[in-house]
């Protein structure tokens, strides 16, 4: 080990493709599970998630008119610039998490290893979920998948990388923009996801990533009417039900997830996919 | 009056073999519901028809509960291949009574016998024979290998295609190995019945199907039970929010098919006298009482003068009268109350001064019924074209370009379906991109199938219903 003194990292949220401080000036320490100190978060306010929804709609036209060719380069480019950061991950997943060197080295793999499958799914959706219709009358019916829009996901608060990568990346996936509100106590990860992101060739706004509380930014969400779908898991199990209604306001889908975080180390499936798709189905007569 | 005259040429009421007492279906029986008896009317006489026992909350506990041991004991341990032909003989039975059914339907809702004839019943009876054949190949649906059923399912339907809703929920849910509580709207609750009998003649094992009669208070008490796995829903908007309040922070599976203000667009190379049909078909099928109706019509400006005169022709051809006469074109709304919001929100077109024309058309003195009108220099903050009126009410606005046009089409809450009509193919697959809806007829309209998956975008609602799509709904996938 060196004297030298490190250069310190300053967290900032990630909104629009920008690293901006909360608007509310507000940060919280973060420390690592046995109390240390390891940097200063910013604390996410409503005005932030505001700001991010307003960079998710603005994005959303874009991205989900990109082909899915394209989606899925720069899903994979996401991947690429993971791996180049797997020993910073590694590390921020240590200090945040409390895993020995091995679990967290086989973690961070797992991160990227999901980010690369789920790249892998943009143009292979529409053929496996959407359908040529064989309607009873003189009309071609096809149904085709499409965005539902800009998804509010309240992050795993304690899988801070994987279970982050594995709900964020299938709302990429299916072409919808995502306003992220990472783990609470172990935020560290996700702002170097954001950085991650950001150089990328991820337009600006596709995702955002803002670190703060779920319990208080989760209702801001929920009931934001440019907002269409919602995942709750980072939410406490007894304030889900609260969102659930709050999103009722304008008729958001909300996912269904377990009260216990899941083993994101298990394989994923189009389960998340699914929900953030909406099927499209369009009509034209048949004639000469 | 026009240019053709008509004798009546009415269907023989006969034929819908009206009883006068019609009871609630509790496990695989008729049975004296314990709530306060209502007493349907036909909406274009205002003649009761019959009076109709309802179920009262301790019914639907009887109900649920018989839905529950059917599941268990019976219907989600039936090899689907044995499912699938009590699907079979349903349809083949629906097809069977289709004169029947279709006299009644158009009897207790006011919809044209042409309609209900051609169009309701037929399609009713499609949805029970397509989804009949998934019933033992629900493995190749895309779901995984053996995806469940969620349990018993709690389904609430609306008045306006009171037999055919019951087919799109009752039929994927049976499929796919559910149990089923049904609750047909207040107004229209007999086809239902009369399916219930046909349950009855499938010799459908009792408590798989289960019909409750009754008002809003019921359908709530179904949707909080809590041995209820799954609630289906399709009606207004408003009413989807809050059953989606309530059933939130619940186990139960939600799937919601709401309101519309679906925009039709008309461009100025789309065959117009080919339009025309489709614009009236979009807005005065049913009298308009269509979740996704064509009720905001977008013409391009260089034509909309044009447009608005041959439709102003074609609509004041229309008929509007007795539903049983096989001529008729436009029947009875549906119940006093509706006709009332549809006044009123006509009444605001005209406060808002959009230019309001309607059909000299004869309008019959006694029932309910209401001229097709047309709304010219309609204006987006209006609420003409905004809230969805369930009537026989066409908004029309204009646009220049294909960009204007669909960002006006897209500017709703909703997003249940839209209407394109123009000759050219690229700006087809263009705009049906563009368009935030769920249902996309390109020069067409109001076209359904069971193959194909209907549902909406946003505030229309989610889940789909048809299609390889709608079994999700039914599947704890």
């Amino acid at each position: 080990m060196s004297d030298r003194i490190s250069v310190a990292k300053t967290y900032k949220l990630y909104i629009g493709g920008k690293f901006p401080r909360s608007e509310s000036g507000r940060v919280y320490p973060v420390t690592d599970p046995k109390g240390k100190f390891l940097a200063n978060a910013a604390h996410a306010s409503r005005k932030d998630v505001r700001d991010a929804v307003v960079a998710a709609r603005k994005a959303f036209g874009g991205w989900s008119g990109a082909t899915a060719y394209n989606r899925g380069q720069v899903l994979y480019r996401v991947a690429e610039m993971l791996e180049g950061r797997r020993d910073q991950f590694i590390a921020e997943v240590i200090s945040s998490e409390g895993l020995s060197p091995k679990k967290a080295e086989s973690t961070v793999d797992a991160a990227i290893d999901r980010w690369v499958w789920y790249a892998g799914w943009t143009d292979k959706i529409a053929s496996v979920l959407g359908a040529a219709n064989p309607v009873a009358g003189p009309y071609f019916s096809f149904t085709v998948p499409e965005p539902t829009g800009v998804v509010g996901v309240l992050a795993p608060q304690q899988s801070s990388l994987l279970g982050l990568v594995s709900v964020l990346a299938p709302v990429l996936a299916t072409g919808s923009t995502a306003v992220v509100v990472s783990s609470a106590e172990r935020p560290l990860p996700a702002i170097t996801l954001s950085e991650v992101l950001a150089t990328s060739d991820l337009p600006g706004g596709v995702a955002n990533i803002l670190t703060g509380r779920a319990a208080e930014l989760g209702t801001w969400l929920a009931t934001h009417g440019d907002v269409n779908a919602l995942d709750p898991t980072g939410a406490a199990p007894a304030d889900r039900p609260g969102l659930a209604r709050d999103a009722a306001g304008t008729v958001k889908r909300v996912l269904t997830v377990p009260d216990a975080e899941p083993d994101w180390t298990a394989a994923p499936d189009l389960t998340r996919i699914r929900r953030y798709l909406e099927a499209k189905t369009v009509w034209h007569p048949l004639g000469i | 009056m026009g240019i053709f005259e008509y004798a009546p040429a009415p269907e023989s009421r006969a034929i819908a073999n009206l009883k006068d007492h019609y009871r609630p279906f509790i496990n695989g029986e008729f049975v004296d519901g314990s709530g306060e008896p209502l007493k349907t009317i036909n909406p274009a006489t205002e003649e009761v028809l019959a009076e109709v026992g309802t179920a009262s909350v301790s019914d639907v506990d009887t109900a649920v509960k018989a839905a529950r041991k059917a599941y268990n004991t019976v219907w989600s341990k039936m090899p689907g291949s044995e499912r699938a032909k009590y699907l079979f003989r349903i349809a083949r039975l629906i097809q069977e009574r289709s004169r029947e059914l279709a006299v009644l339907e158009s009897l207790d809702n006011g919809k044209p016998i042409k309609e209900s004839r051609d169009s309701d019943v037929p399609t009713a009876a499609a949805h029970f024979f397509y989804h009949a054949g998934w019933a033992d190949k629900l493995d190749y649906a895309g779901y995984g290998p053996n995806p469940r059923p969620l349990g018993v399912a709690g389904q609430i339907i609306p008045w306006n295609f009171p037999l055919l809703m019951l087919a799109w929920k009752i039929a994927p849910a049976l499929a796919t190995g559910n149990t089923v509580v049904l609750k047909p709207a207040e107004t229209t609750p007999l086809t239902a019945l009369v399916f219930a009998e046909i349950c009855q003649q499938a010799e459908l094992p009792p408590g798989v199907v289960n019909i409750l009669p009754g008002a809003g208070d019921i359908g709530a008490s179904l949707v909080e039970h809590s041995d209820v796995d799954k609630i289906a829903f399709t009606g207004s908007t408003d009413v989807g929010k809050l059953i989606q309040r309530q059933v939130a922070g619940t186990a139960k599976k939600l799937t919601l098919e709401l309101g519309g203000k679906a925009a039709n667009v008309v461009f100025d190379d789309a065959p117009l006298d080919q339009a025309i049909e489709g614009i009236v078909n979009g807005i005065f099928f049913n009298q308009g009482h269509v979740c996704c109706a064509g009720s905001r019509l977008l013409v391009q400006e260089s034509v909309a003068a044009e447009v608005l005169e041959k439709l102003q022709y074609r609509v004041s051809t229309l008929r509007i009268g007795d539903p049983l006469d096989k001529n008729t074109d436009i029947g009875a709304i549906n119940s006093a109350e509706q006709l009332a919001k549809i006044q009123g929100l006509v009444e605001s077109g005209d406060a808002e001064g959009a230019e309001r024309w309607t059909s000299p058309c004869p309008v019959p003195d006694r029932g309910f019924f209401f001229a097709p009108t047309v709304f010219a220099n309609v204006q987006q903050s209006m609420r003409i074209a905004r809230e969805e009126i369930f009537g026989p009410v066409l908004s029309v606005l204009t646009f220049r370009t294909p960009e204007e046009a669909v960002a006006k089409a897209n500017n709703t809450p909703y997003g249940l379906s839209a209407g394109i009509w123009t000759e050219k193919g690229s700006r087809i697959l263009w705009m049906a991109n563009q368009l935030r809806a769920g249902v996309v007829w390109a020069n067409t309209f109001n076209r359904f199938d069971p193959a194909a998956p209907f549902g909406g975008y946003q505030e229309s609602g989610f889940g789909r219903e048809g299609g390889r799509t709608g079994l999700e709904a039914y599947l704890n996938v």
